[in-house]
């Protein structure tokens, strides 16, 4: 299994390798950090850019929130496998109109996301929603993964 | 000639009286040059147009972009993303028609468009 922290710039293929060392002490330090105590994992992705994403849950649902800007809503999916929610795409890059010169942070290309919810949901009612750069999927829980509350009663 | 970025450590002059308490996250910015101008985008999500905060004072581009909190229901069990505001200051070439400076916003995109002054845009100069 394999954790890849979130990065917030992206790297160029030379720093990659050296990063991975140096950032393998805090990846460390990350598995046995409480994020499993939810039973979610961010699982490791091969593409260099990642978005950041927040969950939620509550007794009913799991609301993936992810920061995707500058994007077109055609150009996100997101599918479900299983547990595994995926949120993936391609950002186009800008076309240059001056050659004079060009300074650039921004990332571009394909990304992808994964993540295994701990429990199942129901595909059919899963909606999601992208507005100001943010991506918003809400998750209902699948009927037999919800809570059930047993009344006992007392004689 | 160029708009350069400003360090973000940096204090902030105005603020000598008071720490500043307030931190910001630096946007992901393309700065591209062309013969007319300057277009900056930055990448500041959850940021929409009424969040926005765009001065020029003293020859200085800054860049304030305030998130919409939004609610999601139930509790967070997975945080990566930040939430703090948006933040990024830029020395601007002085060649900057300042006043026909643009911006818009879409989708956590902001688009700034920094015209240079008619006099200084290269010009061909036709032989009679």
């Amino acid at each position: 299994m394999n954790i890849i922290r979130y990065q917030r710039y992206p790297q160029s293929d030379f720093l990659t390798a050296f990063d991975r060392l140096t950032n393998m002490h805090e990846e460390l330090d990350r598995v046995f950090e409480s994020t499993f105590a939810s039973g979610f994992r961010a699982l490791g992705t091969l593409s260099r850019w990642t978005p950041a994403v927040d969950v939620y849950q509550d007794k009913d649902q799991f609301t993936v929130v992810a920061e995707v800007p500058g994007m077109k809503k055609e150009e996100i999916d997101i599918s479900l496998h299983g547990d595994t929610l995926t949120i993936s795409g391609e950002r186009k890059a800008q076309e240059k109109q001056g050659e004079q010169g060009f300074r650039s942070e921004r990332f571009f290309g394909k990304f992808q996301r994964s993540l295994t919810l701990p429990s199942a949901v129901n595909i059919e009612k899963v909606k999601a929603s992208y507005k100001d750069g943010v991506l918003e999927v809400v998750l209902p829980k699948a009927e037999e993964a919800k809570p059930k509350q047993i009344e006992v009663s007392l004689s | 000639m160029d708009i350069i970025p400003k360090q973000q450590n940096e204090p902030d002059r105005r603020a000598n009286e008071r720490p500043r308490q307030v931190q910001y996250l630096t946007p992901l910015v393309d700065v591209e040059s062309t013969e007319e101008g300057y277009v900056i985008r930055a990448e500041m999500p959850g940021v929409e147009k009424e969040g926005l905060e765009i001065m020029v004072d003293n020859g200085e581009l800054t860049i304030v972009g305030h998130r919409r909190h939004l609610k999601h229901p139930g509790e967070l069990a997975y945080r990566e993303i930040r939430q703090h505001d948006f933040r990024r200051v830029y020395e601007l070439d002085p060649t900057i028609d300042t006043s026909k400076i643009t911006a818009r916003i879409d989708q956590g995109l902001l688009t700034l468009t920094l015209p240079k002054a008619e006099r200084v845009k290269p010009r061909k100069i036709s032989v009679e």
